[in-house]
């Protein structure tokens, strides 16, 4: 596996190197007659190149916390700067488009298109940020080459193993080098030593100069980053770096 | 702009996937577009058709001829009233002649007479009943068709003089004479016999009920000889100057056989001038009755057909829910969501078109085969609008289900088991 993984660095337009900045966040649900409250007032501070693990027990905000950094839903108070871009107020279109520029997403059950190959499925972020046939071609082979794939370029979904299908989603996260990879559970689907292969490919492209956050519940996942964000009760527990080997 | 062309086209790529993935109910969801454009094609290439043979059969009579007879062409209101008319003789032809020519600036040319009957022609042992024979003069080359295979039309000596001669009609000819050559034999019509001097080209039927080529045309001097005159088929023919003034001739015409006749001012008319465009305001009733019920059936068909497609569109937004989520999260707009599912529904219903046109032009084909005198047409005019039909029900239908895609809620979408 290709261990260089030249990232552009992309600078950011305030502060030196901070690609996330979060301010006193809070999101409310109203389900039925009840309001619930999932973050209650949130702050974080994420740098280019960290290696960040989100854990929490299930209700604790922990997902609602990743669709605010996805940029899937905004907060209802509170401030959110990505790359110095206040996206709190964005409409769906403006934050499709961020989405799309800055950030890579790893699902845990991989969400690839199940008809399509891999080339295509690592293609179709590019497809939407307007990129030429040609190139996206080029750049998607070479996100799967990352990937350690290049001999599954023109495999579809079902013909390739789940550590497989999960490197693929990882290419389709990387190839428009966005500002960071954000992964929910991304070894959830996989059995232990194919998680641990994910694992490792992480910490590759880490060491490649990219921004990580992993969401898990798994200890064991944490351990791999280089600090680890704990909620509780929509609150954060405690935010600390880890003794990474 | 160039973002939207990519994005169309993975669109595109993805909705012949979904469609080839799922055959059998993308078949069964356009079963009511392709009965849809069956059916308007089928109405649009009768109406055609039946335009087509018009026109066809109406270039037999002339469309600058005006006809002075006992009973008008289009239904009229009183049997007896026509019933008890004067005959229409050979002599008022003359006489109308005579007004023509005293009329400054007229704008009618020439009057013949053409009286009819209907007779037995036999020749040898063969014979034939029911023949329509018409006696005329060879002014008739000015009015009629008189354009001849083998031999040629009555000359004016002939039909001064009235000599026993004739000109026949093709199926006259092949059924009397079968392979032989019938010009200078003798056949008879009634009890006298006549000479062929000439046999028509193949001209066709009118409308499919009366056949040019089953007439036999004699002299009109020979023809008051043997023949009464004063039958319910005599005419007198006008022809017509200009044929873009066909309703001034017409009142023109009426003058000036009310003279003929010497009707006063308060009588009222006592005979019919008929024209060829009477039949096409007759025959409208029966296009508009094929235009209603194709667009009632076509309606119909693509109404039940854009409930499928809407219905099978909301199961596939359905289905595809965390797909949606996926594409929302990669950077797709609302616009780009709901374009992949309208070209989905229209790519459906294209297919369903493509397919009902397919089905419309082999049903033309074989009518067509079968039956070579059917006046048939089918236009390039039809297919795009059968296409352009497609696309709309698509786009009707499609919209829907389109928009509550593009409208979900990312978060949600990706939850969505």
């Amino acid at each position: 596996m290709p261990n260089e993984i030249a990232m552009e660095p992309r600078l950011a337009r305030s502060g030196a190197d901070v690609v996330i900045r979060i301010e006193g966040i809070t999101k409310r649900y109203v389900m039925g007659a009840t309001t619930v409250h999932a973050l209650k007032g949130i702050d974080l501070l994420i740098r280019r190149n960290e290696y960040l693990a989100v854990m929490g027990p299930s209700g604790s905000g922990k997902s609602t916390l990743m669709n605010m950094l996805g940029c899937l839903d905004t907060p209802t108070s509170g401030r959110y700067e990505f790359n110095g871009q206040d996206v709190a107020n964005m409409e769906d279109d403006e934050l499709a488009a961020i989405r799309n520029r800055e950030i890579g997403f790893v699902f845990q059950t991989f969400n690839l298109l199940p008809r399509s190959t891999s080339l295509q499925n690592v293609e179709l972020p590019l497809v939407y940020a307007g990129v030429p046939a040609s190139e996206r071609r080029h750049r998607a082979a070479e996100a799967l080459f990352r990937v350690g794939l290049m001999d599954r370029l023109h495999h579809k979904p079902n013909e390739l193993s789940g550590g497989q299908r999960q490197r693929v989603a990882i290419a389709r996260a990387l190839v428009n080098r966005p500002s960071i990879i954000l992964a929910d559970e991304p070894t959830g689907n996989l059995d232990s030593q194919t998680g641990r292969e994910i694992m490792t490919l992480f910490e590759n492209l880490h060491e490649g100069g990219n921004t990580i956050i992993v969401v898990t519940h798994e200890e064991a996942i944490a351990r791999h980053a280089r600090r680890v964000v704990r909620l509780r009760d929509g609150k954060i527990e405690s935010d600390h770096a880890t003794a990474h080997l | 702009m160039r973002r939207l062309i990519y994005e169309w086209a993975e669109s595109c790529r993805i909705a012949a996937q979904q469609i080839a993935a799922n055959r059998t109910r993308s078949f069964l969801t356009i079963l009511g577009v392709i009965i849809g454009i069956v059916a308007v094609t089928l109405m649009g290439t009768a109406i055609r058709g039946i335009d087509t043979g018009f026109d066809r059969s109406m270039s037999l009579l002339g469309d600058d001829v005006l006809y002075v007879e006992q009973w008008p062409w289009t239904p009229g209101e009183d049997f007896w009233l026509y019933r008890n008319r004067p005959d229409i003789k050979v002599a008022d032809a003359g006489r109308l002649n005579e007004v023509i020519a005293s009329t400054p600036n007229s704008r009618l040319r020439l009057a013949v007479p053409a009286p009819a009957t209907m007779e037995t022609v036999t020749y040898a042992k063969r014979q034939l009943s029911n023949v329509y024979i018409m006696g005329t003069t060879s002014d008739y080359a000015l009015i009629g068709i008189t354009d001849c295979r083998s031999g040629r039309f009555l000359n004016e000596p002939e039909s001064r003089g009235g000599r026993n001669v004739c000109v026949i009609g093709l199926d006259v000819a092949e059924n009397l004479f079968g392979a032989d050559d019938p010009l200078g034999k003798t056949l008879k019509i009634g009890n006298q016999g006549y000479q062929v001097i000439g046999v028509f080209e193949r001209q066709g039927s009118f409308l499919g009920l009366f056949s040019f080529d089953s007439q036999v045309v004699i002299p009109l001097a020979s023809y008051a000889k043997y023949f009464k005159t004063g039958s319910e088929n005599a005419s007198i023919r006008v022809k017509v100057k200009d044929r873009r003034q066909m309703d001034e001739a017409r009142e023109e015409l009426r003058g000036a056989f009310r003279r003929v006749r010497g009707l006063l001012p308060e009588q009222a008319d006592n005979f019919a001038i008929n024209e060829q465009q009477a039949f096409r305001s007759t025959l409208e009733p029966v296009k508009a009755g094929l235009a209603i019920a194709g667009l009632f059936i076509t309606g119909l068909a693509l109404f039940v057909g854009a409930i499928g497609i809407m219905n099978v569109t909301f199961v596939s937004v359905r289905e595809r829910t965390r797909e949606i989520g996926t594409r929302k999260a990669l950077g797709a707009r609302r616009r780009t969501i709901l374009m992949q599912f309208l070209i989905e529904a229209v790519a459906v219903c294209l297919l369903g078109g493509a397919i009902g046109l397919v089905l419309a032009f082999g049903l033309f084909t074989l009518v067509a085969s079968l039956f070579p005198s059917f006046p048939i047409q089918f236009s390039p005019f039809l297919v795009f609008v059968a296409l352009i039909i497609s696309v709309l029900t698509g786009i009707s239908s499609g919209f829907v289900p389109a928009w509550q895609a593009s409208s979900l809620n990312p978060v949600e979408a990706l939850r969505y088991e």
